[in-house]
């Protein structure tokens, strides 16, 4: 009994910290597969989504509001950064698309910084993020459980937009060979601003859980979800919007399970062992995991 | 007569370095002559800078891969030169878990600062190696070596006293010091661009697989640009570290990182020249900014300043991006104007045949 409680909690927390990563890493799957953007910026809409938290957190609103409010902050904020500072250099090369936004993420970070606060600020979030509740010989925390079934919903959701209407299907097919979508009368800029909306709302959600885990934002807080993101991405495969899920949920389950089987010494090396692993992927497997359709590159 | 000819048209082709290189040497003079102890440092922060700008653009601006892993190659000599250039009282009191072996070593400066640019030149050559067959996927790669040297270093308790200071090492980069190898590599990062490994690279930049077409073996001719700029950077990690006398991991992670790289990108990757211009415009707004935000902290206003470089720095980064995507000097070397102007076919040069 005491093996099999293990195991469920476990399997528990390493598929609510899975489906957080997911949910990143298909945030930047999304837009990576039709710009070649690596959006570095991505984990700042993270932090436009955790100080949303806070600023409308003192006011008398419900934190449902609050949230649903700090989702749209971090979408709004995604479309507008695409119209302001992706959109006019698009054609450009990936590399300088990728200074872009590491641009961008800068400046973010030294906004945040500069008109709010260099120190971590307390955030309010609800108890049940810290409440756990005891089924059978099982402690489960709440927001584990939240965490979970937000994620695996989000996702679900997003499949059925992409695979049922119109502009996903445009947008899946976009992601495949964006050049012959575009001949085939899409909407470039359509495709792309949705695109930005989805990456945005699903940044949204993760800060909503991120932040409930630590209770505070400090202006760096984006840096380690767009690791995550980053790493989740090169393994399941960037060029693949199911292979980024799969690489975020495979990632949360060796963080999970490193955590518990590592000796306290490596523990502090976890990070770098996880990078080691990013390079042996594009070293080995450049495509990750799981090929896109059309990755070969054509000569 | 027929040499002398010759000596005019050398100096004519590569006027560049005369242009370089003497406004250099005046600012080293002017402030060394009439400069205070402020003036001194920003003109001695110059020079590492340059140094870090220079070693970026050796590799990055003419192979055309983007590299992140440099200021990690530059934290790591910056500590492989402190190991052998502090005494070994000092020693035992800033770094109390050393190794024995290390602990009693103690060189003098010079030998110090090359052993640890060589230390980090052998890390990159050997981590570097099989990186060298990435293009497209480089920047992440190298990012992610960057993530693993800062980890390291972070936790490397015994060489680098974990995330703490290290301090009490002597100040031995003079203005003259570090002006001396910043010019020393301005001149060679523009004679290895002239090289025929310079040009090889070059010419992997502008298409890779034509490049391969004719022979060029793209790995190795990377991979020695690699070394090259490794050490280069290896040397100002170490001046670096020999100026600021006291520094933690912490130094050589991603803010330093974004600022080298906005250097180089604003001034143009694909040219020397750029790299110069960079440095020296964006370390003197840098430094400038730097005063008002101080000032601002110091003063008694309701508000802090704190962040406000990096704000005005990155919104300035996306402008450029924008306009110029090749930099203020379009990736072209600054030249003597002549007659017959042959512009070199220079694209976008962060454009690295995708």
């Amino acid at each position: 009994m005491d093996t099999l409680n293990q195991i469920l909690q476990f399997l528990i927390n390493a598929l609510s910290l899975g489906g957080l990563y997911a949910l990143m890493a298909l945030g930047l799957a999304l837009v990576y597969g039709i710009l070649r953007l690596v959006n570095f910026a991505y984990g700042e809409l993270v932090l436009v989504g955790g100080y949303s938290l806070l600023v409308f957190g003192e006011g008398p609103l419900p934190w449902v509001i609050v949230a649903a409010l700090s989702v749209l902050m971090a979408l709004v904020t995604s479309l507008l950064l695409e119209r302001v500072a992706f959109r006019p250099v698009r054609d450009a090369s990936p590399t300088t698309m990728l200074i872009t936004s590491f641009a961008v993420s800068a400046l973010l970070q030294n906004a945040a910084t500069l008109f709010i606060s260099p120190r971590p600020k307390a955030v309010r979030t609800p108890s049940f993020f810290i409440e756990n509740i005891r089924v059978g010989g099982l402690l489960i925390s709440k927001g584990n459980i939240a965490s979970l079934v937000i994620s695996l919903a989000t996702l679900g959701i997003l499949t059925l937009f992409l695979r049922r209407t119109i502009l996903g299907s445009a947008l899946r097919a976009a992601a495949d060979d964006f050049v012959m979508t575009r001949l085939l009368g899409v909407r470039a800029n359509q495709v792309i601003a949705t695109a930005f909306a989805i990456s945005g709302l699903l940044a949204g959600v993760v800060s909503l859980f991120w932040i409930g885990r630590i209770g505070s934002v400090v202006p760096f807080i984006g840096l380690t979800p767009v690791l995550i993101a980053f790493v989740a991405t090169v393994i399941g495969g960037m060029e693949s919007l199911t292979g980024a899920v799969v690489g975020g949920y495979l990632l949360g389950f060796v963080n999970v399970g490193l955590q518990l089987m590592l000796p306290q010494e490596l523990l502090d090396y976890r990070d770098a062992f996880t990078f080691a692993i990013v390079i042996l992927v594009l070293l080995f497997r450049p495509q990750g995991l799981i090929r896109g359709t059309y990755s070969a590159e054509r000569v | 007569m027929k040499s002398e000819w010759q000596l005019t048209k050398w100096m004519r082709r590569h006027s560049t370095l005369a242009i370089l290189v003497v406004p250099l040497v005046l600012i080293a003079l002017g402030v060394s002559l009439f400069g205070g102890a402020l003036l001194e440092r920003i003109a001695i922060v110059l020079f590492i800078n340059l140094a870090l700008v220079v070693g970026l653009q050796v590799f990055m601006g003419n192979s055309g891969v983007m590299s992140f892993a440099h200021v990690g190659f530059m934290g790591i000599a910056a500590y492989a030169s402190i190991l052998f250039s502090m005494t070994p009282r000092m020693k035992a009191i800033a770094l109390p878990n050393l190794y024995p072996v290390l602990a009693q070593v103690q060189l003098p400066f010079l030998p110090a600062l090359l052993v640890g640019a060589a230390i980090a030149t052998l890390v990159a050559a050997v981590v570097g190696f099989p990186l060298m067959r990435l293009s497209g996927a480089a920047p992440i790669a190298t990012f992610a070596l960057l993530a693993i040297i800062h980890r390291v270093l972070i936790n490397w308790d015994e060489v680098t006293n974990g995330a703490r200071t290290v301090f009490g090492i002597e100040r031995f980069t003079t203005l003259w010091v570090s002006a001396a190898w910043g010019i020393f590599f301005v001149v060679l990062a523009y004679w290895f661009r002239e090289t025929s490994l310079g040009l090889k690279l070059r010419a992997s930049r502008e298409d890779e697989h034509a490049a391969a077409s004719i022979g060029i073996n793209i790995v190795i001719v990377r991979w020695v640009a690699l070394i090259l700029s490794a050490f280069v950077t290896g040397v100002a990690g170490a001046l670096w570290a020999h100026f600021i006398t006291a520094f933690s991991p912490l130094s050589f992670y991603l803010t330093r990182t974004f600022l080298i790289v906005t250097m180089l990108i604003i001034g143009g990757t694909g040219s020397v020249s750029g790299a110069v211009v960079g440095t020296v415009g964006i370390t003197v707004i840098f430094e400038g900014l730097r005063g008002i935000e101080n000032a601002i902290n110091l003063a008694d206003l309701p508000f802090r300043g704190s962040g406000l470089t990096e704000v005005f720095l990155s919104a300035a980064m996306i402008v450029i991006l924008i306009l110029r995507p090749a930099g203020i000097t379009g990736g072209q070397e600054l030249r003597w104007p002549r007659k017959q102007v042959q512009p070199e076919v220079t694209p976008d040069p962060a454009d690295h045949g995708a």
